[in-house]
């Protein structure tokens, strides 16, 4: 595709996000799609590291929990302005990023022993997380109190209790913006130099490093943006369902839903975690409501179907959907030629 | 003694040495855990992330033989550690390997994307609830004054001795066990002077399983089982095998032994909840300052 057909992609797509609410008035479907949204700002996220930078991090919760309780203990504890509050999230979820990037690029951690390590640092903070109840509140997680001033529902970041509009679609536009955000972010790394610098120590960091490439710093600065896009992510969640608890954010579950998208829509794509997000939503939808007819509500399901995905896409389908989806553009038009 | 608001208690020697010797009682069933994942590790240079939950689902697999056919935990081994052996085998040959075109860091992620699936198909069909071996000897054991040790503690200590040393006679005495020591140092040499590397591969993967399964049927007694129970390990269990330096079987023996204490010693003096943390502080530190592990050769 040339640049041209992408921006009138991107231009299409963000025209139907926005307008959305027009034609879509189910609040399910509002929910479907901002979740949907949000696995995927998880998915560009963990995709600028392990897609562009080729660094599997196994441990991407790190960021979005360290975010997620700054968030929260912030206005917890000292009755910040989540407005306020999320800078220190943001800050906090980069500062982490730098520390174990820091670590593990400077000591040389690559492939397996740079995931190993993720792994072993979001556990650590999970621990940290249940274990000092005086200033996180432990296992019991921190619970935000309920603002039910509708005068105050921007001042406090909480639209339940806001007018119609703010009530059905805040955070789903909040979700829309964060989308945005992120996906400008991927595509402008993208086309710059940081970003080929990026892809080139992926590809032979040796060679990268031969031809002046500083792969320390390029390392450093995939894992800080990639912590910022996770950042957002957490700070969103607590927003929206005002709880954290050390499972939620320091948990397996989230560094786990953080690669699937990404895998299963195309690794190191712009495109490729949302269109992994949609796919892995939708089929978990379906298979929900399939096995619900059979079985009453049982968990686990959809995370059996996206193992499966991800395993086949791993094995069949090394450019994932994207790769795919683009295959079959190629096919139709013959005459797009190869920069796709 | 009181550090950043949490109480660090002083203990007397007797209490410490207590949970130290309770340490290596633990450190042994880590170390059986750990022992099928550094063989896979060695041979395929692969991290198996579904070490932990082909753990759970040889649990699953002892207690579904105790609790339908009133069969003993340790007499199961007869069935789960072939079982383990064949349910291994026929992984990596039909799945890991397939999927991955021999790539280190796809290897990563398939082993991923099957231990998700195991967990939620065990979540799916045997639900979270705990399910736990009953046996009548499980409270019996021996006082050693400063603490007090269970028969399927001892059992455990005992079997990881014996599998250590019976892998080890394995990888020396038998003509497979050469086969898998050549395919390790040298690939692609192996398959010229005629080795079926894919073959050994997948021998090497359903010995760590099977090794997984032993442990299974030593852990029964003393641990209940939930789908989520493989995720327990697995950090531990990589910790041990980098500790011991992957590959060595030694290596994860002693290894399984020093994060057993520190795991005990660290519950004794931080908590419970803060105690576990030890292990992942080691696991970082032995990352990035000794990667190669205390037993390795090389990475």
């Amino acid at each position: 595709m040339s640049d041209r057909a992408r921006v009138i992609g991107w231009a299409i797509l963000a025209t139907l996000l926005l307008a959305l609410p027009l034609y879509v008035t189910s609040g399910r479907w509002i929910d479907f799609i901002e979740l949907t949204l949000f696995v995927a700002v998880m998915g560009q996220g963990w995709n600028i590291l392990g897609g562009y930078g080729g660094q599997y991090s196994f441990g991407h919760a790190l960021f979005f929990g360290t975010a997620a309780y700054l968030q929260a203990l912030l206005q917890f504890r000292y009755g910040l302005s989540p407005w306020i509050a999320m800078w220190f999230a943001l800050a906090g979820s980069i500062l982490v990023a730098s520390f174990v990037g820091y670590l593990s690029f400077r000591y040389g951690l690559r492939g397996s022993y740079f995931a190993l390590i993720t792994l072993a640092f979001a556990e650590a903070f999970h621990v940290l997380a249940r274990s000092f109840i005086s200033i996180t509140e432990g296992g019991r997680g921190v619970q935000l109190a309920l603002n039910q001033d509708p005068e105050r529902a921007v001042a406090t970041f909480q639209f339940n209790f806001a007018d119609d509009f703010l009530k059905a679609y805040g955070f789903y536009y909040t979700m829309v913006a964060i989308m945005a955000l992120a996906y400008a972010a991927t595509w402008w790394m993208e086309r710059s130099r940081f970003g080929a610098q990026l892809v080139a120590v992926r590809e032979n960091e040796d060679a990268a490093q031969a031809l002046g490439i500083d792969a320390f710093r390029v390392k450093m600065g995939a894992i800080c943006l990639s912590a910022a896009i996770m950042a957002l992510a957490g700070i969103y969640y607590v927003q929206k369902f005002l709880f954290i608890d050390p499972g939620i954010a320091y948990g397996p579950s989230k560094s786990v839903e953080a690669l699937f998208a990404p895998i299963i829509g195309g690794l190191g794509t712009v495109l490729g975690p949302l269109v992994g997000a949609l796919f892995i939503q939708g089929v978990g939808e379906i298979a929900k409501e399939f096995i619900g007819m059979f079985w009453q509500d049982r968990p686990g399901v959809d995370l059996i179907l996206f193992g499966i995905v991800l395993v086949l896409v791993l094995g069949f389908l090394p450019r994932g959907l994207v790769g795919l989806i683009e295959d079959a553009w190629r096919r139709l038009v013959p005459r797009a030629g190869g920069d796709a | 003694m009181e550090f950043l608001g949490i109480e660090i208690p002083l203990y007397s020697w007797s209490t410490v040495i207590g949970s130290a010797i309770s340490g290596v009682f633990l450190g042994a069933i880590y170390a059986l855990v750990a022992l099928g994942l550094t063989l896979i590790y060695g041979v395929l240079h692969i991290i198996n992330f579904a070490h932990g939950s082909l753990l759970m689902l040889a649990m699953y697999a002892v207690f579904f033989l105790w609790h339908l056919f009133g069969i003993d935990p340790y007499l199961a081994m007869l069935i789960v550690v072939p079982g383990g052996f064949l349910f291994g085998y026929g992984l990596q040959r039909s799945v890991i390997g397939k999927a991955s075109h021999g790539r280190d860091e796809i290897v990563l992620l398939v082993t991923l994307g099957v231990a998700i699936v195991i967990e939620n198909a065990a979540l799916f069909l045997f639900t979270a609830n705990e399910r736990s071996v009953q046996v009548p000897y499980d409270l019996d054991g021996i006082d050693l004054g400063v603490t007090f040790v269970v028969w399927p503690e001892i059992a455990a200590l005992a079997g990881s001795l014996l599998i250590t040393l019976a892998l080890w006679s394995f990888m020396t005495r038998t003509d497979t066990g050469k086969a898998i020591r050549a395919v390790a140092k040298e690939r692609q040499g192996a398959r010229l002077v005629g080795i079926n590397v894919e073959h050994i591969f997948a021998v090497s993967f359903g010995i760590g399983t099977a090794c997984v399964a032993a442990a299974a049927s030593l852990l029964a007694p003393t641990y209940a089982v939930n789908p989520q129970f493989g995720y327990l390990f697995v950090l531990i269990a990589f910790t041990i095998v980098v500790l011991g330096g992957m590959g060595s079987f030694v290596g994860a023996l002693v290894g399984g032994f020093i994060i057993g204490i520190t795991e005990q010693l660290g519950r004794l003096f931080l908590g419970e909840s803060l105690g576990l943390i030890t292990i992942s502080v080691i696991f970082i530190l032995i990352l990035l300052f000794r990667p190669t592990g205390l037993f390795g050769q090389k990475v």
